[in-house]
């Protein structure tokens, strides 16, 4: 096989995935948690603040996903296809959150009734909560595998994704993303609404850690297969320590106030997550539990060479192009939120 | 019903559903342009508060757009998993570059273009400004350079056989550059910016005759007509430009699209008329040879009919690709023929006088709306029985995994959603439009006040 600086293209691919994957989770993950804890902020002026707050940046946090999508059916076609029509149900169901997200965030500042904002309160909050379930659940599900057949299909019923691990991966993602946008809320606002967003990241974080911690002793227990690249690979046993320490200074900057310092700590703890998820399913994007022999790989669900090397090439004038106007955004918006005519 | 036919009509309607924002936010795109540029060249305030007015527009537009847009990328995914194998190897890599240097462009300069009005400089909004529109225009070289791919194919080769064949990439350039991509993007982009002028000219003609606003109404319609008649005319060329490709590189489908049935002969081009496809009889108001002048500046030249094709092999739905071709290109005559006769008042001086024809223009935004869904659908059902011209039967592209329960429980889903959607938008359009061009204050302390008056009880510390 040939290779770009000593790695293959597959796995060039696979990690250009994974990067974009986590990318989006951190981004959007911050979007999502801010929206699923709306409903905690019960004045007017806190809900246009935390919508503020997100506004100039969650399309471009949400492009992650597209370009996501758009990778994995580049890269590996067999892939995309086995997965978005085995999951058609909650796929279906995650879209019709991020419609709803849009739409929630776009629509309610444009009428000034009560009845009006609210509904789209509970609209927006619901849809974020939605989006990360089943963001979460399946997630849960590609980390177990899914049946497929000898043509790389599904073949089962789609209650099956309704397994205990999948539920609680997906109450992890959401506790995590709840930290996640708690935190990102804190850094950008002022007075109590600021200290109520403070209490509500610590609660959010003990949250995530209990949930983490029983989604852990869940896997350890019941799908021990899901540790054996740790277990074979000592060396990966970074990832859990980077993690831990990330986890463990969430609490300790909050109290300090370095707002930054706890949100690069929980993406910190998004990323490494997702790199052990990556790890251990490596080198499967889907396993297939049924039958191993009709698992997709990285090298049986790939592209061709050629198309893997176009796209790398792709990648390579894009992603500093796309870091470029991503920073400049934040940085135009950095600060705490001011309202003006033109915001939400 | 059973799949095939219930995931077409899903990935139809959510379509062109979707195609109802895209091309009003690249039309809508150039005349924001056009009007900040001239803001900043002249200061003069009138600009400023028509561009605003428009940007607001443009937010609402763009985030249905974005909503719904999410959908289509994914849904080759789940609707049509065997297809999505079979072309991700080329389909793939454009997506991929979609998504990078188009949306990544468009979504991250929006935050500055809709909130950074005070927070950056006049000339960076400026430069956002531009940024968003050309994000809009590359958004469309894609898909058009994907759809074109499957109308087209080039650039490739196919490896494996049965259900594992799929198309590999050999030359990138030349599936970039296949040969109907150049003529069917010029095609939708003039078709876009259609779109956006007729928008803005329905608008202002409603408030040239409710007389309000009348000193941003006139300027921001001449803005737009001058748009509109530029790339209406242009839109001929282009027009005819892509029916040309369309009779060298899909024969069938220009057959469908004037019901030509008759192996080899000359063929006629209808004004309108009716088909019926089981006599293949084509009735109505024709220009004899006229088709056969189009395709080889000769009348009497023999045209391939769609007899001359296995009956397997051509489009079925005859009399539906004949009317929305034929309802497209009438429109398209109507948006010259109307620009054309409001330049023609506007020079006399007395544009403004004519009720009539403001009246005229403040419908006239369905003109191009119309015309865009009907060149799709006549041009994809044209297409048919193919997904792959040539190559990939539709039928054979489906999820084999998915149910046909599980199409109508989205199908449904989607129905209602849009439907409502739809019915947001226009709701919140026609506020914005009665609002007008004026930003007014109060509205958000109002908001506040009547929020903080029913107090939640359930939550009291913030």
């Amino acid at each position: 096989m040939e290779t770009f600086l000593g790695i293959d293209y597959n796995v060039w691919w696979f990690l250009v995935f994974g990067g974009v994957i986590s990318g989006y989770a951190i981004l959007d993950g911050f979007d999502l948690g801010a929206g699923a804890l709306h409903l905690f902020l019960n004045k007017e002026e806190s809900r246009r603040i935390a919508l503020n707050a997100i506004g100039p940046v969650w399309d471009g946090n949400e492009v992650w996903l597209v370009i996501g999508g758009g990778a994995l059916f580049a890269g590996f076609p067999v892939a995309y296809a086995a997965i978005f029509s085995a999951f058609y149900v909650p796929f279906m169901v995650f879209l019709m959150g991020l419609i709803f997200r849009a739409i929630s965030i776009e629509f309610r500042s444009k009428e000034k009734m009560l009845w009006w904002r609210k509904t789209w309160d509970i609209s927006y909050c619901v849809a974020n909560i939605v989006i990360a379930l089943s963001l979460g659940l399946m997630l849960g599900n590609v980390a177990l595998g899914i049946p497929l057949n000898k043509d790389h299909e599904f073949e089962g019923n789609w209650l099956s994704f309704f397994n205990p691990f999948s539920i609680l991966i997906a109450i992890t993602t959401l506790a995590l993303f709840m930290m996640h946008g708690a935190i990102y809320l804190a850094m950008k606002t002022v007075n109590r609404l600021y200290v109520k967003l403070t209490l509500l990241a610590r609660d959010f974080t003990i949250f995530f850690v209990l949930s983490f911690a029983v989604s852990t002793l869940y896997t350890l227990l019941y799908i021990p297969h899901l540790s054996d690249q740790l277990r074979t690979h000592p060396s990966f046993f970074i990832l859990p320590v980077i993690m831990t320490l990330a986890i463990a200074n969430i609490p300790r900057s909050l109290k300090n106030a370095n707002f930054r310092f706890a949100f690069l700590s929980s993406s910190v703890t998004i990323a490494s997550l997702l790199i052990m998820v990556a790890v251990e399913v490596f080198p499967y994007l889907i396993y297939a539990p049924n039958n191993p022999q009709n698992s997709i790989t990285i090298v049986n669900g790939a592209s061709s060479l050629k198309t893997l090397k176009i796209l790398l090439i792709i990648a390579l004038i894009g992603t500093p192009l796309v870091c470029l106007y991503t920073g400049f955004v934040f940085w135009t918006f950095k600060g705490k939120v001011k309202l003006d005519e033109m915001s939400y | 019903m059973d799949v095939e036919i219930l995931a077409r009509i899903q990935f139809a309607f959510t379509i062109a559903f979707h195609y109802i924002y895209p091309p009003i936010s690249i039309g809508l795109g150039l005349i924001l342009v056009i009007m900040e540029a001239l803001y900043l060249k002249t200061g003069d305030k009138r600009f400023e508060l028509m561009t605003r007015f428009w940007l607001r527009i443009f937010a609402l537009v763009f985030g249905i757009g974005v909503a719904t847009g999410i959908i289509m990328e994914f849904e080759f995914g789940t609707n049509w998993a065997t297809y999505s194998k079979y072309v991700g190897d080329i389909f793939g890599s454009a997506l991929a570059a979609e998504g990078i240097f188009a949306f990544a462009l468009e979504s991250g300069f929006l935050g500055i273009l809709l909130f950074g009005w005070n927070r950056v400089s006049s000339g960076v909004h400026f430069f956002a400004t531009i940024m968003v529109f050309l994000g809009s225009l590359f958004s469309a070289i894609w898909i058009v350079v994907a759809n074109s791919w499957q109308q087209t194919p080039a650039g490739f080769h196919i490896v494996g056989d049965g259900l594992q064949a799929r198309a590999e990439i050999t030359d990138f350039w030349a599936m970039v550059f296949n040969p109907s991509s150049v003529e069917r993007l010029l095609h939708v982009w003039v078709g876009a910016i259609l779109a956006g002028a007729f928008l803005v000219l329905s608008v202002n003609a409603w408030y040239i005759i409710k007389k309000k606003y009348l000193e941003i109404a006139i300027p921001a319609f001449k803005i737009a007509l001058v748009v509109a008649t530029v790339f209406s005319i242009s839109q001929l060329f282009f027009g005819h430009k892509s029916a040309d490709g369309v009779s060298r590189n899909q024969p069938a489908k220009l057959a469908a699209l004037e019901g030509h049935y008759d192996r080899l002969a000359r063929a006629d081009m209808y004004l309108f008329g009716w088909v019926n496809n089981k006599t293949q009889e084509t009735k109505g108001l024709k220009i004899p040879g006229g088709l056969s002048f189009l395709v080889h500046y000769d009348f009497n030249a023999p045209v391939k009919g769609l007899n001359a094709f296995k009956e397997d092999e051509r489009p079925t739905q005859v009399n539906s690709i004949f009317q929305f071709y034929h309802i497209m290109v009438a429109l398209g005559v109507a948006m010259i023929t109307l620009s054309l006769l409001a330049c023609w008042y506007w020079r006399k001086g007395t544009l403004f006088d004519k009720k009539w024809l403001m009246y005229i223009f403040v419908w006239s935004v369905m003109m191009p709306q119309v015309a865009n869904q009907c060149g799709w659908f006549a041009a994809e059902m044209g297409r048919q029985p193919w997904v792959v011209y040539g190559l990939l039967k539709t039928s054979d592209a489906l999820s084999k995994a998915v149910s046909a329960n599980q199409i109508l429980f989205s199908l449904i889903m989607f129905t209602f959603v849009y439907t409502m959607l739809l019915a947001l938008f226009l709701f919140l359009l026609h506020r914005k439009i009665q609002h007008g061009p004026e930003t007014r204050h109060d509205e958000d302390e109002e908001a506040n006040e009547a929020f903080t008056k029913r107090n939640n009880p359930l939550i009291t510390h913030s």
